[in-house]
């Protein structure tokens, strides 16, 4: 029986391979794909908000100048080629022929400007904090070619180039209104392959195939249809049913994943994600005893044994961090040194030390984000114990623990951020000393402050040169292991589980919020 | 005349009491730890303050607390309830797109669990003195009692796991199929499927509570004088029960039907959150999830209202049942 399966599944394969090089002829046209998306998502304009719903559903109806491989290259998107001078000061766009909004009129560098340096700068959370630090001016030659100039040289620069990131916004139906309460958020104009069609709030959003995509021939799909779900056992009931074709990571708890996993003629992939690369941490307030000092930290990592957290709480979807960078980030160095879990040596640390630890009770946040968080939190509580601690959970809600660590509120707390491909983007804003600011649970919370290494890090996200550059990251990942800055945890990886019929579907880095324009399902 | 007096009297006091609700949510829901620009800038990954900043003044919520009051007391009046910074939309179209699936299942469940509540507490009010019959009172009781035990959640994922994944008989989420693009009868028949199991998970608890209430009221009424005379008089057994005792008995049953419409109201949050409907318990959750202010304050203004409303209607028909009752007195009460 298995073996039939097995030999049918690679004739399968066989049959995929075969078609692949006649293109666009073994690709069928039609049919509807259904997904989840959830929490539902306030609105689906990129520019507006970041969330990830808003991005995956927002992907598919507008596009940005790139898209990226699996090894965080630059692909085509609505710009086919890109030139950078040599001090990495200037960069020159080249933008596809023929582009339309959804609405018919023509997309154009002046669209362009009007995104980089009009709106994203007010309205992008993250996307203005950049532009506005690097960038010195947006202008066309033609209507076909624009020139970004920044201040000062910064690679990662090519990497904010996706759909999430930077999306393209229409001049036409934006420029001198009020951007947040303009009607288009309501109903979204963009060039990507599919249209905004409906949005019933609480059961789904619809878009349909745009039919005058600028990629001939496609999309392949008719509808796309994403479903509200706010169980997350109705959700696998869903896939279960056939309802819903895809999972997204973070659709189903992980428990219930192997148990998809093995439905007949579902396929499954950790793919799509380099770009996001989220890593859990643990954040421990270093403007207080005992976590100010040093030894107690290390202590607390020698205490955590990663591979059981990543076995036994989140299910084997992950892997044990070895520093502030995962795995898959650019310049990540396999050669710094890593904490091993060894209880005595914990002991040891605290030891030397010099502190009590039956003197503090710790206030722990719990991370309100679940059943595996809360496993984690009862590991992390058990672990301090053991190293003597007296340990008190605080339970809130999602808005509470943004609140409570965003002011520092906290002795210790879980989070995980993404790392968006460049250390410059998604991991500098982490541990640099100007990034203490009350307000944002995303920012350096925990209160690391090390005027030596800002420098380095301001240097490592100008330097032009590949080879310096990683040096510097590496020495920065160095210093960052052996002061604790956070208790890294796990590299998190997201399982895709989709119905072994459809095609294409996880192909970029930024895996499941990309257009859908290559999408095909089988009839 | 005196109904008249009765009835405004009865609207006066429920207006006090909206507005009394309203102001009391206003300064709770400030309470809660963590403000709405905090939340949506850290789920937009924002480490910026003035971002933060920048949402606090576009929400209002950089005025005085008695100045947002006072605007938001001022909106109300004609109507308006606010905008949903969150979701970008007025809240009361965000509500309005919400009630009718919210009405619609709750209409289903009241009248499943009130007619099927009392026929099953009139069957067994009935076997308890027929001594053949008697074991179909217990039946009824334990059933009611078990019913009235289990958890909602509970009984509705095992609904959801017999019928929808192992049988395959019923929808397991939704209001309708998306994308079937039916009209009609079979849009209705449609919305039918979906509403038996939300509607059998969400009416049960009542309809236990109106089988015990229904019981207990009948064999009150049962052993009461003006039965036996009723029956000496040689009235038919099925006349009594209907004429004599179940129309004494009712008004108990009144009562909880008042307080179950105006609980239900508030929206059935479990059982929408299960059965993914699109209602509006739903809405309220994700609103205070998400600390949507005036979203969370405008669901507040129109299920207070809505409670008050069913409890007029309910003094009301009391009142018919039973004249006795004046509107200084008892009543289900707002």
């Amino acid at each position: 029986m298995k073996l039939d399966h097995r030999f049918k599944l690679a004739l399968a394969a066989l049959a995929v391979a075969a078609t692949l090089p006649f293109g666009a002829h073994a690709q069928t046209r039609g049919g509807t794909l259904n997904m989840i998306v959830q929490p539902e998502p306030p609105v689906i304009v990129t520019a507006i908000n970041q969330q990830a719903p808003t991005q995956f559903v927002a992907g598919k109806i507008f596009e940005s100048l790139f898209t990226y491989s699996a090894d965080l290259k630059p692909q085509p998107s609505l710009a086919k080629s890109y030139e950078a001078s040599a001090d990495g000061l200037t960069y020159t766009f080249h933008l596809q022929e023929g582009v339309k909004w959804q609405d018919g009129q023509p997309f154009t560098a002046d669209d362009v400007v009007f995104s980089l340096a009009d709106m994203l700068p007010k309205t992008h959370a993250r996307a203005r904090v950049l532009l506005n630090q690097f960038v010195a001016s947006v202008t066309k030659t033609d209507d076909l070619t624009v020139v970004v100039k920044l201040k000062s040289a910064f690679p990662a620069f090519l990497l904010m180039f996706e759909p999430g990131f930077a999306p393209m916004m229409p001049k036409h139906i934006y420029a001198g209104t009020d951007y947040m309460t303009n009607p288009a958020n309501q109903k979204p104009v963009g060039t990507g392959p599919f249209m905004f069609k409906e949005w019933k709030r609480g059961e789904y959003i619809k878009l349909v195939r745009n039919p005058n995509y600028w990629k001939a021939g496609k999309p392949y799909l008719d509808e796309l249809i994403f479903n509200v779900i706010p169980d997350s056992a109705s959700r696998a009931v869903a896939f279960e049913r056939g309802s819903v074709d895809v999972l997204r990571g973070g659709d189903i708890d992980n428990v219930d994943v192997k148990r998809m996993r093995a439905l007949p003629n579902v396929q499954y992939t950790t793919a799509g994600w380099e770009i996001f690369s989220p890593q859990a941490y643990l954040l421990m307030n270093m403007r207080k005893p005992p976590f100010d000092n040093v030894k107690v930290r290390q202590a607390v990592m020698t205490a955590l044994n990663r591979k059981l957290i990543v076995d036994n709480i989140f299910f084997g979807l992950g892997k044990p961090s070895t520093g502030p960078f995962v795995a898959t980030e650019m310049f990540y160095d396999k050669n710094t040194p890593a904490y091993d879990f060894n209880m005595k040596k914990a002991r040891d640390l605290i030891k030397e030390s010099g502190i009590k630890p039956g003197d503090y009770t710790v206030r722990q946040l719990a991370f309100p984000y679940g059943a595996t968080w809360d496993r984690l939190g009862e590991y992390i509580k058990q672990a301090l114990e053991q190293l003597g601690f007296k340990v008190d959970t605080e339970s809130t809600d999602a808005g509470g623990w943004a609140s409570r660590t965003g002011n520092w509120d906290f002795d210790v707390t879980m989070s995980f951020t993404y790392q968006y491909g460049d250390p410059a983007l998604g991991v500098q804003r982490l541990y640099i000393g100007s990034n203490i600011v009350k307000g944002s649970p995303f920012a350096n919370v925990q209160g690391y402050n090390n005027p030596d290494l800002d420098k380095l890090w301001n240097q490592a996200a100008s330097e032009v040169d590949l080879a310096k550059r990683q040096e510097l990251y590496s020495k920065i990942q160095g210093t960052l292991v052996t002061d604790v800055a956070n208790g890294y945890l796990l590299d998190l990886e997201y399982p895709t589980l989709y119905r072994g019929k459809i095609h294409n579907l996880v192909k970029t880095a930024i895996g499941l919020n990309e257009s859908f324009d290559d999408v095909y399902m089988d009839k | 005349m005196k109904f008249l007096s009765f009835f405004l009297s009865r609207v006066g006091k429920a207006v006090v009491v909206v507005l009394g609700v309203v102001i009391i949510n206003f300064f709770l829901i400030r309470l809660a730890p963590g403000d709405p620009a905090a939340v949506l800038a850290g789920q937009a990954g924002a480490s910026d303050a003035t971002y933060v900043q920048q949402l606090t003044v576009e929400f209002g919520l950089d005025k005085p607390v008695m100045t947002q009051l006072w605007l938001y007391l001022k909106g109300v009046v004609t109507l308006d309830l606010g905008f949903s910074y969150r979701n970008r939309v007025p809240v009361i179209d965000l509500i309005l797109e919400r009630l009718p699936a919210t009405f619609l299942l709750m209409s289903c469940a009241f009248i499943f669990s009130i007619v099927l509540g009392v026929l099953f507490g009139v069957v067994a009010a009935r076997a308890r003195y027929d001594n053949r019959k008697r074991w179909v009172d217990s039946v009824v009781t334990s059933g009611a009692l078990l019913l009235y035990a289990t958890p909602l959640f509970w009984l509705s994922l095992m609904g959801i796991l017999l019928f929808s994944v192992f049988l395959g008989w019923l929808p397991a989420f939704g209001m309708e199929t998306v994308g079937a693009n039916l009209t009609g009868w079979a849009r209705a028949g449609d919305i039918a499927e979906h509403l038996v199991l939300p509607v059998i998970t969400l009416g049960c608890f009542f309809m236990a509570v109106y089988v015990r209430l229904t019981r207990a009221s009948m064999l009150e009424v049962i052993g009461m004088e003006f039965v036996k005379t009723a029956r000496a008089k040689g009235v038919a057994p099925g006349r009594v029960i209907r004429a004599h005792v179940l129309r004494n008995a009712l008004l108990p049953v009144i009562t909880f039907a008042g307080i179950q419409l105006g609980q239900m109201a508030g929206g059935a949050v479990l059982t929408e959150t299960v059965f993914a409907w699109p209602g509006i318990g739903r809405l309220m959750f994700d609103a205070l999830l998400q600390r949507d202010y005036q979203l969370l304050l405008g669901i507040f203004l129109v299920t207070s209202v809505l409670v008050v409303v069913f409890n007029v209607i309910t003094d009301i028909i009391y009142r018919l049942v039973d004249p006795r009752i004046s509107a200084g007195g008892q009543g289900a009460g707002a």
